[in-house]
């Protein structure tokens, strides 16, 4: 009985002071002077590091903006590696500030697994390729077909979902990596490969003879992919979030990497705001006035950080379709900055 | 005409006739370890196809290997250009790009020249624990070794390693006193407490006290590749030995209660996946550390693997201690020596004898374990291959990085498996 005691207040004790230190992310991180950003070990053109060890990639590059918003500068960031397995805890752990690795937005994630995600920086959607010999057009024609699918994903969900739904049955393969389900689907092993349609087109163009390979129209799932913060410290949960929204909100304004020290001078008060000229919205949640300036000028704005990572031209070649400013018919849609 | 004179014996031995043609040279050879039988003839045969079916794909593919090219696709292209739309070849310029990083990580390019010489270092720091012909003075050196390669690695002040080596001279000091005491097991404890009242309460502020004269420090964040996998493996080989020779007696030990502590260690970590005390080692002690203290992750994982392999090391030695004949330790003990000396002198020499196959055989798996830790998110070199392949220039290879990552392994491994046959044909552990 003593012991348990013991024990119980021994872990309250502990579980008090990681709250307690969660309560100030912002003071931790800047004590420590740079920021920890969980990242994807390597996913192409969302994050993947070079031959000299420095990250590139559209998850990455919000990290890098988030760096420059809070210390003024976007080198000092860390990245951690995590595989799908490791990233939530990661995060609940404190191994890392901010987790930025293509995770899906679902209600348990958000609800059960205690994190916060603080906006959409990519709305996926799961698709399939199949290869053209199977004479398939349409998703719903796989009906008894071997799929290749990624194992402690939401794709695996939605597959079984999909199918379920269509009353159609599948013969599921697990695989493990990008790697292993690209051995296996031009071996043969399965008829067709799902996973976010995001990487699918960048699949499809490593593959030998890319031209044998149709990905199929249907997308079978919303995947809202954005980065997640712990619960319990909002004001780091807002710095994320409206960090986020300062790139979308400077593609909407037209502000770019190139003009944006013109646009300081700019007459509309929307600019004006957004980059610190006006007002202080920075100091608001403990940051400097220019924030949103620094953010915008580490990687340019959201559209540019698109295009320069998986936009039309890139090895991923996606048009912008749902991720295009809502002006545009998108989704990507920034509260306004006042 | 004297061959007539005698015509019953020979005054000179014939020459020898040659063996037929059949029973020597190649053919001969063939004979007797080929095609002795007809069973052997048609494993042979099936041997032969086998290899020929290996190699008939493999060697094209290495032979089309294009060391020049930025990309994936460029590759493909050159080999297409070169040896025909259907050839296929290795694509070995990504092992030429990222070879640094396959060695270094992401280790500052400026400051390579310190895991180079580290490794260097390592093998004469090993050389006179595996070549007993060098000078025993050479075991000063490897004794200091492991201090300085963790400067030498991680940089910082060069007085942290000494100060932390300073704690070993005061658990010696404390062994002196404690000897002599009449009971056996002061002197060990006493020097236990020295040495940890040193590293927990003297040796932080003295460091704090000291001038940062140093290397530039390195964080572990910026480890990977090879020199990781080699710093993890090499530690934890160094560390698990005497740990598991201390886990090993100790699970023989009268004492209850040590042997319970040592029963209780070894079951549970043999019970237990490496990788879940991986993750442990990763995620959970993070939780339950007071906030704000930042337990180097390498670290982390240096000591659960250690301690994972010293537990199946004390299995191996408790196994060599088994086999020694009762005549050993009762023969010591007639001799008068005491717990200690007798195990220093009679019984480990022989028992570790023994063992050296399973010795290394924990080390060989411990080595090749290292690559679990892709699975935590550190980037070793299997690691480090989910990153390349996700870079656009590289997207989609597959068998030459892991190829070149099993080649580099099994240079290591086989390396470690050819020393340990060296080690035992020399001590002859077969006829004891």
């Amino acid at each position: 009985m003593r012991h348990s005691l013991i024990l119980g207040t021994t872990l309250a004790l502990t579980l008090g002071a990681v709250s307690a230190a969660s309560a100030a992310t912002l003071d931790e991180v800047k004590a420590r002077g740079t920021l920890k950003c969980g990242s994807n070990p390597g996913l192409a053109g969302f994050a993947a590091p070079d031959a000299n060890g420095v990250w590139h990639g559209f998850d990455v590059d919000v990290c890098y903006a988030l760096a420059a918003a809070i210390f003024g500068d976007p080198a000092k960031v860390e990245f951690t590696p995590l595989s799908g397995e490791t990233r939530f805890t990661a995060l609940a752990s404190g191994e890392v500030d901010v987790l930025v690795r293509n995770s899906t937005w679902t209600f348990s994630r958000d609800v059960d697994l205690k994190l916060d995600f603080v906006g959409v920086n990519y709305y996926d959607g799961q698709g399939f390729i199949v290869s053209k010999d199977l004479g398939v057009t349409s998703a719903k024609e796989l009906d008894g077909a071997t799929v290749c699918i990624q194992t402690g994903t939401t794709t695996e969900l939605n597959l079984a979902d999909f199918f379920k739904a269509n009353g159609m049955s599948y013969q599921p393969v697990p695989i493990q990596t990008e790697a292993e389900a690209r051995q296996q689907f031009l071996a043969g092993a399965c008829d067709s490969y799902t996973t976010d349609a995001s990487g699918l087109a960048a699949v499809r163009a490593t593959y030998p003879n890319p031209e044998n390979y149709i990905i199929l129209p249907e997308i079978i799932s919303k995947e809202p992919l954005g980065p997640a913060v712990r619960h319990g410290d909002n004001q780091w949960g807002d710095i994320v979030r409206w960090t986020f929204n300062a790139l979308v909100e400077a593609e909407e304004l037209g502000v770019t990497k190139d003009n944006l020290d013109e646009m300081k001078n700019s007459d509309n008060p929307e600019i004006r705001r957004l980059l610190g000229v006006e007002g202080n919205l920075g100091g608001m949640f403990g940051l400097s006035p220019d924030w949103a300036y620094n953010a915008i000028k580490a990687n340019g704005n959201y559209g540019e950080i698109f295009a320069a990572t998986i936009g039309e031209g890139t090895p991923s070649n996606l048009a912008r379709g749902l991720n295009a400013q809502w002006k545009d018919g998108g989704l990507m849609y920034s509260p306004p900055f006042r | 005409m004297a061959n007539q004179a005698m015509p019953f014996s020979r005054s000179e031995m014939l020459p020898p006739e040659p063996p037929p043609g059949s029973a020597v040279g190649v053919v001969g050879w063939l004979r007797a370890n080929l095609f002795s039988s007809i069973g052997n003839s048609i494993l042979t045969i099936l041997a032969l196809a086998l290899i020929w079916l290996v190699l008939s794909h493999v060697w094209p593919w290495l032979a089309h290997a294009v060391w020049n090219a930025d990309s994936y696709a460029q590759c493909r292209q050159i080999i297409a250009d070169t040896w025909g739309p259907d050839a296929g070849g290795a694509c070995l310029a990504v092992i030429r790009e990222r070879w640094k990083q396959f060695m270094f990580g992401f280790y500052p390019i400026e400051a390579y020249w310190r895991p180079t010489l580290a490794f260097i270092l390592m093998f004469v720091a090993l050389a006179p624990i595996l070549f007993s012909a060098l000078p025993r003075k050479m075991l000063w050196f490897s004794l200091i070794f492991p201090g300085l390669a963790y400067w030498l690695l991680w940089g910082g002040s060069i007085f942290v390693p000494i100060v932390i080596y300073a704690g070993f001279a005061a658990g010696w000091l404390g062994f002196h006193l404690g000897a002599r005491a009449s009971a056996a097991f002061v002197a060990p404890l006493l020097a236990a407490v020295f040495a940890l009242v040193w590293w927990f309460f003297i040796a932080s502020p003295l460091i704090n006290l000291l001038p940062d004269i140093g290397l530039m420090p390195v964080q572990s964040k910026q480890f990977g590749g090879f020199m990781l996998s080699v710093t993890i493996g090499v530690t934890g080989i160094a560390f698990s030995l005497p740990l598991g020779v201390l886990l090993a007696l100790g699970r023989r030990s009268d004492l209850v209660f040590v042997k319970a502590i040592c029963v209780g260690f070894i079951e549970f970590i043999r019970g237990v996946p490496l990788i879940a005390l991986l993750l442990v080692a990763s995620f959970l002690l993070n939780i339950f550390m007071p906030p704000g203290t930042n337990f180097d992750i390498i670290l982390r994982v240096i000591i659960m693997v250690t301690l994972f392999s010293a537990a199946y090391m004390a299995e191996v030695i408790r196994g060599g201690l088994a086999a020694l004949p009762r005549g050993q330790y009762e023969g010591a003990d007639a001799l008068g020596l005491n717990f200690w000396q007798a195990t220093r002198l009679v019984i480990m020499p022989q028992a570790l004898k023994i063992s050296i196959p399973g010795i290394v055989n924990t080390f060989i798996g411990l080595f090749k374990d290292t690559t679990l830790v892709a699975i935590i998110g550190l980037l070793d070199p299997i690691g480090l291959i989910t990153s390349i392949r996700a870079n656009a220039a590289w997207n989609g290879m597959v068998w030459e990085l892991y190829g070149f990552v099993a080649v580099l392994f099994f240079v290591c491994c086989f390396g470690m498996s050819k020393y340990s046959q060296y080690l035992e044909r020399k001590l002859r552990t077969d006829h004891r």
